[in-house]
């Protein structure tokens, strides 16, 4: 039954060549190739450094079968706007935009650059996967990085001190037309939001949570689970906002425990039962926070 | 057209002769009155081009960078911490091979704070690939803002157009504005070499292994000595057009000179009056302007000033722990110069910060320069007083 729907929701043709650089088990590439899938070949693809800097392969070759920008980690909205204008300027206002970076090129280095493309509601979509640390350098922490996690800046006896930057409140915060988050464990909804997005006008931006298993200590074949626990558990809702107001549950999220969602990944080893009830709090003041808001609009 | 206008609005001007398609710019003093008249210009459609009001300078180059590779031509304007704010990206536009077109005002790099002139903040920018030009005068920064994007285009490289703060950026002079159809025939529409284009995918600036990295880099390198003979077809067709032509360097009443000054930016000015003056008395007294900064303009160099006694070479800069910029950079260009033909080279440290350079100033230089048998360093400053 799911794979009919499946079928009906996405498009056949890949424009993700195979061959690609990415370790085995990411959800990088996946999410890539659903994405592409949904916008189709007249699309425009700027990377900031990311893994995905790695992953779409070295000159002279590219898996990607559009064009493709690699740019500074900080320039990723900014470079997105100057190629929408160079293509308006030329009377081109179809083809699709996409800056392409990851949770440090969104979080934290990138953050300036998409504010200020945000505020000014540039006409791309942002596209942020996010793997919850540096990933592409090593595993080191960054503002995505979730309270308790290990990484190579947090080690065991001293982990991640500071809850995961709320991104989707601050670019709603921006009142675009259009933000969502997303998961590779959903590729129809997935796909269903990208085309959306792809037919409004303005800053899009869409959140995709990208399990990593180096960086999160799991097994290659765990990723999809793993995304679609953290949906099922509310570690990761998949939302929409419109217009910064309108927020809305775009699937069942039936909750339930995250222990075993934080067992599984060996990066929350150190973590004693006492510290996995305290993200299990965190997670459900935010399930909490995040329901008003698509109650209430705030 | 002849126009009284600053030499910021020179700039403006140009662009808008240049019909740029993408501007992208952040404020800072002194180059504002630049992207303000272009926003004006694009306001009333006079000039139909996509402005982009960024939320710094990196994300301007940035932006910049983005309008080049889609095949367009594109504009921004800056001065001291805006420019060492898009250093990284000045590497990228240069490195991409992206004819970006920049101006940057002249302005004295903090701290103490200070908006007045020098030029620390575009040398500082020396190694990242773009083609730097000093101007002198207003006309000379309308002339050289619409050969900035033949040059760049042409061979696909960055072009830096550098003007003295204050002295040129907020002083009117008469400027004669080149009509629209003569800029048009000298400047067609951008034709780019690559460009992202969904019907042709490629992709730009990925990673590239050893074994290919240095020959990207020699194809810049072999690019900016093309930039040297381009940039002097480019002053040919002008010519042709308007009547005037500066050089990469200009060689000022240097005949049978036994003493050359070189000099940068609005100093120029100055010095002609001075070394008009000492003419006038009968002093072999000449003088050299160095426009062209990047590629540094060697040869040229070398046949002006091998065989002349004494070089006093004004810089209103300096590499700390070094000297005076321009001075250490004909040092170096003068080694392979035969040795009895290399001149007593004297490196004058002055005007930082926007301290007046006057005729006096420049006068006691000469005498200083004429008067003692070798330089005591290789950096002598101007007027230091503790």
């Amino acid at each position: 039954m799911s794979q009919t729907i499946i079928k009906q929701h996405i498009p056949r043709d890949d424009l993700l060549a195979s061959g690609h650089l990415a370790c085995p088990g990411c959800a990088a590439p996946i999410a890539m190739n659903l994405v592409l899938k949904a916008l189709g070949p007249e699309t425009m693809v700027v990377l900031p450094a990311c893994c995905w800097s790695i992953i779409a392969g070295p000159w002279p070759q590219s898996s990607l079968r559009v064009p493709l920008f690699h740019t500074a980690f900080e320039t990723g909205a900014a470079v997105a706007s100057g190629i929408k204008a160079g293509l308006v300027a030329r009377g081109d206002t179809e083809t699709t935009v996409i800056s392409w970076a990851g949770d440090g090129g969104t979080f934290d280095i990138g953050l300036q650059a998409l504010s200020g493309a945000a505020e000014r509601n540039e006409d791309f979509i942002y596209i942020c996967y996010d793997n919850e640390a540096y990933m592409n350098t090593g595993v080191q922490r960054s503002s995505a990085t979730p309270w308790g996690a290990w990484t190579t800046t947090t080690p065991t006896n001293d982990p991640e001190h500071q809850p995961k930057k709320d991104i989707m409140a601050i670019m709603a915060a921006h009142r675009i037309p259009y933000a969502a988050t997303a998961s590779v464990a959903y590729p129809v909804d997935l796909v269903e939001k990208v085309k959306k997005a792809r037919t409004i006008r303005g800053t899009r931006f869409l959140h995709i949570l990208a399990p990593c298993p180096p960086g999160w200590k799991t097994q290659n074949d765990e990723t999809i689970d793993l995304a679609r626990m953290a949906v099922e558990r509310r570690v990761f809702p998949l939302m929409e906002v419109e217009n910064g107001g309108t927020w809305r549950f775009t699937v069942d999220h039936p909750g339930g425990s995250i222990e075993e969602y934080i067992r599984r990944q060996a990066r929350f080893k150190h973590l004693t039962d006492r510290q996995v009830e305290i993200i299990q709090d965190e997670v459900d003041a935010r399930w909490g926070i995040l329901s008003n808001r698509v109650e209430h609009g705030t | 057209m002849k126009k009284v206008m600053i030499g910021n609005h020179a700039v403006s001007w140009g662009v808008l002769r240049s019909r740029v398609e993408v501007i992208s710019a952040y404020p800072i003093t002194p180059q504002t009155q630049i992207v303000e008249a272009l926003s004006d210009m694009v306001a009333d459609g006079s000039l139909p081009a996509q402005y982009i009001k960024v939320e710094s300078e990196h994300s301007a180059m940035a932006a910049c960078i983005g309008g080049s590779i889609a095949g367009t031509r594109t504009f921004t304007a800056t001065s001291a911490q805006g420019l060492a704010l898009m250093h990284e990206m000045l590497h990228w536009a240069a490195g991409g091979r992206l004819p970006v077109v920049m101006a940057n005002v002249n302005r004295a790099m903090a701290p103490g704070w200070t908006i007045w002139t020098d030029q620390n903040d575009s040398l500082s920018q020396r190694d990242t690939g773009w083609i730097q030009l000093y101007c002198e005068t207003n006309q000379e920064v309308f002339d050289t803002t619409v050969q900035a994007f033949k040059l760049a285009e042409t061979v696909d490289l960055p072009v830096m157009l550098v003007l003295d703060a204050f002295f040129l950026s907020h002083t009117s002079e008469p400027v004669d504005v080149t009509e629209q159809e003569d800029v048009d025939r000298f400047l067609p529409q951008r034709d780019a070499t690559f460009k992202m284009d969904t019907s042709d995918p490629h992709a730009f600036g990925a990673l590239v292994r050893p074994d290919a990295y240095t020959e990207m880099r020699w194809q810049q390198q072999e690019a900016m000595h093309e930039a040297r003979d381009v940039f002097r077809q480019v002053e040919d067709v002008w010519e042709a057009i308007t009547g005037r032509r500066y050089g990469a360097v200009e060689a000022y009443r240097t005949e049978d000179a036994d003493l050359l000054l070189v000099t940068s930016g609005t100093i120029t000015s100055t010095a002609r009056t001075v070394v008009d003056e000492r003419r006038a008395g009968g002093e072999k007294v000449g003088l050299l302007k160095v426009k062209m900064f990047r590629p540094f303009p060697t040869e040229e160099l070398r046949g002006h000033l091998g065989g002349v006694d004494r070089v006093a070479v004004l810089d209103r800069n300096i590499s700390p722990g070094h000297g005076g910029i321009f001075a250490e950079e004909i040092r170096s260009a003068l080694y392979d110069v035969p040795p009895e033909d290399r001149p007593n080279l004297f490196g004058y440290v002055l005007g930082l910060g926007g301290r007046d350079v006057t005729p006096t100033v420049i006068s006691d230089i000469i005498d200083n320069c004429r008067s003692t048998a070798r330089p005591e360093r290789e950096d002598l400053w101007v007027g230091v007083e503790l």
